[in-house]
């Protein structure tokens, strides 16, 4: 193997750089970890080791309800993105060549990620508003529509990056082969796709669980979720149960997160 | 139909393609028409962008004719899709399904084409006993080296016994060696099987060796179509004759003209025979090209004559680059004896000797 010329740790201030990068990003999370087993009401004065904010958590009914909220929510918004985003990419890429409005689409499809958050959120709660009055219905499916607009792009980039390194000449041999455009999906697009959809779902799915903003203007009462329910609490008292409850919330990241890169590898 | 219809494996009929809209189109084909026989090694050469490869395509459907039928024992095919068409392709990247081992991907065809379980399971065997890689059955193909990725995208593709095979430069991506143990494994894998082979290609070599019949693209058009011996020895155009092998042009005169030959006068002032390309008038001049191993250098006499003006040495034979007097190069290729060449000189005045059937009449 050939030495890099360029070396990167050689540079003036790497490790200061690297130090304070690392140091922002992670010492809040870990201060945050820390005193979730404090042993005080206090956040920021510490008592003691103990457990008791992580028990008051799973005893509180409102976490608990909030938390299977957060995860319906996150699942049916996720699969139901994820499916959007994987025709929309297939769509995009399996073009012959490219033609004038394909960039236009791009953005379309990408629009969640540069029309700021807070506006999408406001537009919602006005049409939905106007739709709930129509039908009379109030159910979690507003915030899984909302939720499932805004992940889309989230699954659509791996995916669409998926299929761009993906060599077409294998579908054009499936269908040589006498493989239907049906069964040219099933046998070969979507198997070697499968690691970019995984990565699309999950990304969605981590994307809706944390989202407060649009779920905060599009919730009808009662709807709270996880973000949302911790958000409500910051009005009131704060108690170490919230960072309890965040730390639960990290570790259940890490898992996916996990889960993910060794399932991906093991298909890669 | 006037001939036979059941003797053309394929029958290309005034096909065009083009490609673009507008002020960019670009004609890929330019109303192409050619009959591929039935158990016949055929293959398309030319320079790259000649329109080979889209002509490929459009036989296997990957790509649909702007004009112009492609008739499949007798049928128009030109319009359906891919998976309808009896024709399968071995692509020039092999397009080897990653996630399958080499038998899955030898059985994906005839699981498409909905075959029962023995049969597929008899006929990977078989395809895996004919390119003799039946150890490597449940072998992922990134296990594989590219010489045996090469076998499994014939076998694969060999599977569902087409009509008509199709390859895509299948042999530009192996080094030398292997290139000419696939060449001869290719001839004994066509005559095995039965099968009509079009192959493309823009190795002349290649073409020559492996071809029953050959035809000559160049910027959307067939030029030539004929044997390996009618292209190399009676090119009907300048770029045929100079595309395949090293040629050595020549202006003359037509003295006479009847049954397929000539008699033309050089510019040295000899007449010379020549053959003439099938049902082809000349006018009053013509380019002659004579092959370099046609010709013989001499000390004196010759059709032509010049200066010698480089002598190259090849192991097997020896090139003599003459000037001749009448202007433009001329190559001579002799081969070489154990004895030692003739003591031929750089500066040399010398003669160029054109043999008996050795000058072809160029159409253009």
């Amino acid at each position: 193997m050939a030495r890099p010329r360029f070396e990167v740790r050689a540079q003036t201030g790497f490790t200061v750089m690297a130090v304070l990068t690392f140091g922002l990003l992670y010492l809040p999370i870990m201060t945050l970890v820390v005193y979730a087993f404090n042993d005080n009401d206090s956040i920021a004065i510490w008592k003691g080791f103990s457990l008791r904010w992580f028990r008051s958590a799973w005893n509180n009914q409102l976490v608990v309800e909030a938390s299977i909220r957060s995860f319906q929510i996150a699942a049916a918004a996720a699969v139901l993105a994820t499916v959007a985003a994987t025709m929309a990419a297939l769509a995009t890429t399996r073009v012959t060549r490219p033609y004038r409005g394909l960039t236009f689409k791009y953005a379309f499809i990408n629009q969640p990620l540069m029309v700021p958050e807070i506006v999408t959120a406001v537009a919602l709660l006005i049409f939905f508003s106007r739709i709930k009055m129509w039908t009379g219905y109030t159910g979690l499916g507003y915030l899984i529509v909302a939720h499932t607009a805004f992940c889309i792009p989230f699954a659509y980039l791996p995916i669409r990056a998926r299929l761009e390194s993906m060599d077409l000449s294998l579908e054009t041999a499936a269908a040589d082969l006498y493989a239907t455009p049906w069964n040219t999906f099933r046998r070969v697009t979507l198997p070697l796709l499968w690691p970019g959809i995984l990565a699309g779902l999950m990304l969605a799915f981590v994307i809706s669980l944390d989202d407060v903003v649009i779920t905060e203007f599009v919730k009808s009462g009662g709807q709270d979720t996880l973000p949302t329910y911790m958000l409500g609490q910051f009005r009131r008292i704060v108690t170490p149960e919230i960072n309890a409850i965040s730390t639960v919330f990290l570790l259940l990241s890490i898992a996916i997160v996990t889960i993910f890169f060794f399932v991906s590898r093991k298909r890669a | 139909m006037p001939d036979k219809p059941d003797r053309n494996a394929i029958e290309v009929r005034g096909v065009s393609k083009i490609f673009g809209t507008g002020d960019s189109q670009v004609a890929a084909l330019d109303d192409v028409s050619v009959s591929i026989r039935e158990n016949e090694f055929f293959t398309l050469l030319g320079p790259s962008g000649c329109g080979k490869t889209t002509l490929l395509r459009l036989i296997a459907g990957f790509d649909f004719p702007t004009d112009g039928q492609i008739l499949l024992h007798g049928d128009d095919i030109a319009l359906l899709p891919p998976y309808k068409r009896p024709v399968n392709t071995v692509f020039q990247s092999y397009a080897l399904f990653p996630h399958m081992t080499v038998g899955q991907n030898i059985a994906f065809g005839l699981e498409m084409l909905g075959k029962p379980k023995a049969e597929i399971a008899a006929r990977v065997a078989a395809m895996l006993k004919l390119v003799k890689m039946e150890a490597l059955r449940d072998r992922r193909t990134s296990q594989i080296s590219g010489g045996q990725q090469q076998r499994v995208a014939l076998a694969r593709a060999l599977a569902p016994q087409p009509k008509v095979l199709l390859l895509d430069e299948p042999l530009s991506a192996l080094d030398y060696k292997l290139r000419k143990e696939m060449q001869i494994e290719l001839k004994r894998l066509q005559h095995e099987t039965g099968i009509t082979f079009i192959f493309v290609t823009h190795d002349q070599e290649e073409a020559l060796t492996m071809s029953d019949r050959i035809a000559v693209m160049s910027s959307g058009k067939i030029l030539q179509v004929g044997s390996p011996r009618d292209i190399y020895d009676r090119p009907a155009e300048r770029f045929v004759a100079d595309f395949i092998g090293e040629s050595n042009f020549l202006e003359a005169a037509v003295v006479a003209s009847a049954n397929g030959r000539a008699t033309v006068r050089l510019a040295s002032g000899t007449e010379l025979a020549a053959a003439l390309p099938e049902g082809f008038q000349p006018k009053d001049r013509v380019t002659v090209v004579v092959r370099p191993e046609q010709a013989r250098l001499v000390r004196e006499g010759g059709a032509a004559s010049g200066v010698l003006e480089n002598v190259v040495y090849f192991g097997t034979d020896t090139h003599f680059h003459v000037h001749l007097d009448a202007g433009g190069p001329f190559i001579v290729r002799q081969q070489n004896t154990r004895s030692g060449d003739a003591g031929y000189a750089p500066g040399d005045r010398v003669g160029v000797a054109i043999g008996e059937d050795a000058a072809q009449v160029l159409k253009d």
